[in-house]
């Protein structure tokens, strides 16, 4: 079947269209069949191995990512916590690429990239820590070499580029060892494009010949701002004026986003440097809790991307080719439902943390000023007699 | 003179630091724009890229939050990374990864990950520079909890702290009195390094028993001319080189004001909100009882850092410190 290109919304009047119209990488069509053209022919051989329980388990690593965001939405809707940013309608974008990493590879998310921290196998509590006030990380980077959740828009894309210019020194690129050799990857957004570090990056990468893939989601927003106000050409082509080699994938094809990190990292395992990477796909939901979308976007334009849902797009392939399983899809609604479970007695047993534990890690050594504000609270603390401490005490 | 005592200006003796951490640990590499064969502007790091290779001594693209942030990156792999920001008033571009990331990742890893970079920063005036070369913004990096923030005043301090920031497992500004790279001074060069740590630690550099002179970095030599001056009046001024200004070492100065009774304390960065105000505020809490006088500071104005021609009359002359000296005996 025919390719159909989807990236643009021309019959509609607010559609993030404009620079958007550029071709981009795609595999399977929104209507769930393969695309055979000859363009594509290099990114199927990167995807010819996926057989039907690798395509389910992105299927399912899709449908578990969406469910940790309704379970987080519902939780703040609660007031169990206090913000949260959904992955909606970008779960291709983050489990495609993310599926593509080797374990040694590192990855520096922003902060909605619950698909690839769920890949990478962070626990879901622990993602939500920070969402509910009582963490400003919430795990060991270490772990899973998946680093903290950063706020500061495109602060940590330099951050993705130094710890790859690291990897290169110790002498794991090129090596030929497929479990030695070693990417990074910074996942950033659209709006982030315009951030003066994102464009600082590049020139790092790109003179160090850095190990680093830059993985852009463009979901077309940035709150309430169109990527038409970050560029007026398609964000892919930023990489060109660096020297950085672009490529502009659909972002809610999982296939074609496995199939282009897929080649990015092994570009930059085997020394060839940096890649950038546009995923053009589609915020579905609000950008945070706090935001109300209906202010700035229509309808019409939501329920143009609802149809071009990505997880409904996985499961019209898997029917199409005859290897969508009943079962399987019960067992996974199964495991969502125990997630969502999960979180709701998980996050809400999450505990404020004793108020002394702000002055603990301030510095790695001892820093006199933190010693005296630490010894003044703690005898303040002890200066009320235990009767002060009743509810509703005033202090 | 012992063998191990060389005569050295402070610039050089911060090169002697930096080529015995890059010898002791290989993590370590300096990272800034011309720092290469050049040697930076000020030559501080003169012979290093040839002695250590360009991996090591690294000519960065011309960008601070760049050089800053990736400095981090690799700090998270292990490495230690010592960045030269060419001149005090370049240092704003990358303020934000240095306060927004640099100072804060520690925390809020919860103490799992460590990012142990130095940033070195020539500052201060006095030299007849352009605009932007001649700042003392210490201040604004001292308010902000998780960094360390020194300024060596002598050739054998800034040997000595320069290791010592690079072995520390904190961030640390380090910053340089630009003014002083050329006077010279005894520094011993032996086992620098492995001794009681004075990063933190201010020290009495002149003793006194009437009032205490409070300075760092570029003043403490003005602060000692103002000293050996009012000791000619018949005043026994004591100087207390703080340093560090993050985090304070308060129980040095309080310990000598106690003694005095007088505290004058002087910097080159503007007197409104600086440094100065946090000793000021912490000498009158502690010392309350023992002060003959208000705490005063000498220091720059708030006005923008002013042309070459008149700079001096910003400048905390010795004539401006024995001015508040007098002042504080008139209470
Ligand atoms: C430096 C900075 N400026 C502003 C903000 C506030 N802010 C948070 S998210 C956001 C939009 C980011 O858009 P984009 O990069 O497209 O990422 P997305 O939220 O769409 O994933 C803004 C402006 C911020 N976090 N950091
Ligand atoms: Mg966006």
């Amino acid at each position: 079947m025919e390719s159909r290109d989807v990236s643009t919304a021309p019959d509609l009047p607010d559609a993030a269209g404009g620079p958007d119209d550029a071709p981009l990488v795609q595999l399977v069509t929104p209507a769930g069949s393969r695309v055979t053209t000859p363009e594509a022919e290099a990114y199927r051989e990167r995807v010819a191995h996926l057989d039907p329980a690798a395509l389910r388990g992105l299927y399912r690593d899709m449908v578990l990512t969406r469910r940790f965001d309704d379970e987080a939405t519902s939780l703040q809707r609660q007031g169990e916590l206090g913000l949260f940013a959904q992955a909606k309608g970008q779960e291709a974008a983050q489990v495609g690429s993310a599926r593509a990493l080797a374990t040694q590879d590192y990855v520096f998310p922003s902060y909605r990239e619950h698909g690839v921290s769920h890949v990478r196998g962070i626990d879901p509590t622990a993602r939500l820590r920070m969402y509910r006030g009582v963490d400003h990380g919430g795990w060991d980077p270490a772990e899973h070499n998946v680093h903290l959740y950063t706020l500061v828009i495109g602060s940590h894309v330099l951050h993705a580029t130094g710890y790859a210019m690291g990897v290169q020194r110790d002498g794991l690129v090129g090596t030929g060892d497929p479990e030695r050799d070693t990417a990074v990857v910074a996942y950033f957004g659209d709006g982030a494009t315009s951030q003066g570090d994102v464009s600082e990056a590049l020139v790092f990468a790109a003179v160090n010949n850095a190990p680093v893939v830059f993985f852009c989601q463009n979901n077309q927003w940035a709150i309430s701002e169109p990527a038409t106000k970050q560029a007026r050409v398609p964000l892919y082509r930023r990489g060109s004026g660096f020297g950085v080699p672009s490529v502009r994938v659909d972002g809610n094809d999982v296939l074609a986003c496995y199939a282009v990190m897929a080649e990015a990292l092994e570009r930059a395992r085997t020394g060839g440097g940096p890649t950038f990477v546009e995923a053009f796909t589609y915020r579905m939901g609000a950008h945070t809790t706090s935001d109300d979308p209906t202010r700035y976007r229509s309808r019409a334009q939501e329920e143009y991307w609802r149809r071009r849902d990505p997880i409904d797009r996985l499961e019209a392939l898997l029917r199409a080719e005859g290897t969508w399983d009943e079962a399987f899809a019960a067992e996974v609604a199964a495991e969502g439902e125990a997630l969502g479970e999960r979180l709701r007695t998980e996050v809400r047993a999450l505990e404020a943390p004793p108020a002394s534990t702000m002055f603990e890690h301030v510095y790695a050594s001892p820093h006199a000023v933190v010693d005296a504000d630490r010894s003044w609270f703690a005898e303040y603390e002890q200066s009320f007699e235990p009767a002060d401490h009743v509810e509703g005490s005033t202090r | 003179m012992s063998e191990s005592t060389k005569t050295l200006t402070v610039a050089r003796a911060i090169n002697e630091g930096l080529r015995r951490s890059l010898e002791r640990d290989q993590k370590v590499l300096l990272m800034g724009e011309d720092i290469g064969a050049l040697g930076g502007v000020f030559r501080v790091t003169d012979g290093l890229q040839k002695d250590f290779g360009e991996d090591r001594v690294v000519d960065t693209p011309l960008a601070e939050s760049g050089i800053l942030g990736t400095a981090i990156g690799l700090a998270l792999r292990g490495y230690r990374p010592v960045c030269e920001i060419q001149f005090d008033g370049f240092i704003f571009p990358a303020y934000d990864q240095i306060t927004t990331q640099l100072a804060k990742m520690h925390a809020r890893s919860g103490g799992r990950v460590q990012v142990p970079v130095v940033i070195r920063v020539p500052f201060g005036g006095g030299i007849g520079a352009v605009e932007h070369h001649s700042e003392s913004p210490e201040a604004l990096f001292a308010h902000t909890a998780g960094l360390r923030v020194v300024s060596p005043s002598t050739p054998q301090d800034a040997f000595t702290m320069i290791q010592e920031a690079i072995a520390s497992p904190d961030p640390v500004l380090f910053f340089e009195p630009k003014g002083r790279y050329w006077e010279k001074g005894e520094v011993d060069v032996a086992g620098a390094g492995e001794g009681a740590r004075v990063l933190d630690r201010a020290r009495v550099v002149r003793p006194g028993t009437d009032l205490t002179l409070v300075a760092y970095g570029p003043t403490v030599a003005t602060a000692l001319r103002a000293a050996a001056a009012a000791e000619q009046e018949g005043r026994s001024v004591e100087v207390v080189d703080l340093r560090a200004i993050s985090p304070l070492d308060t129980a040095t100065v309080v310990a000598s004001v106690r003694r005095t009774g007088r505290c004058v304390v002087v910097h080159e960065a503007p007197t409104f909100l600086g440094s100065g105000a946090e000793v000021a505020a912490r000498v009158t809490e502690e010392c309350f009882y023992s002060l003959e006088a208000p705490v005063l500071r000498v220091g720059g104005f708030h006005t923008q850092y002013p042309v070459a021609k008149i700079e001096h009359e910003y400048l905390p002359s010795l004539d401006r410190v024995l001015d508040a000296v007098d002042r504080a005996f008139a209470y």
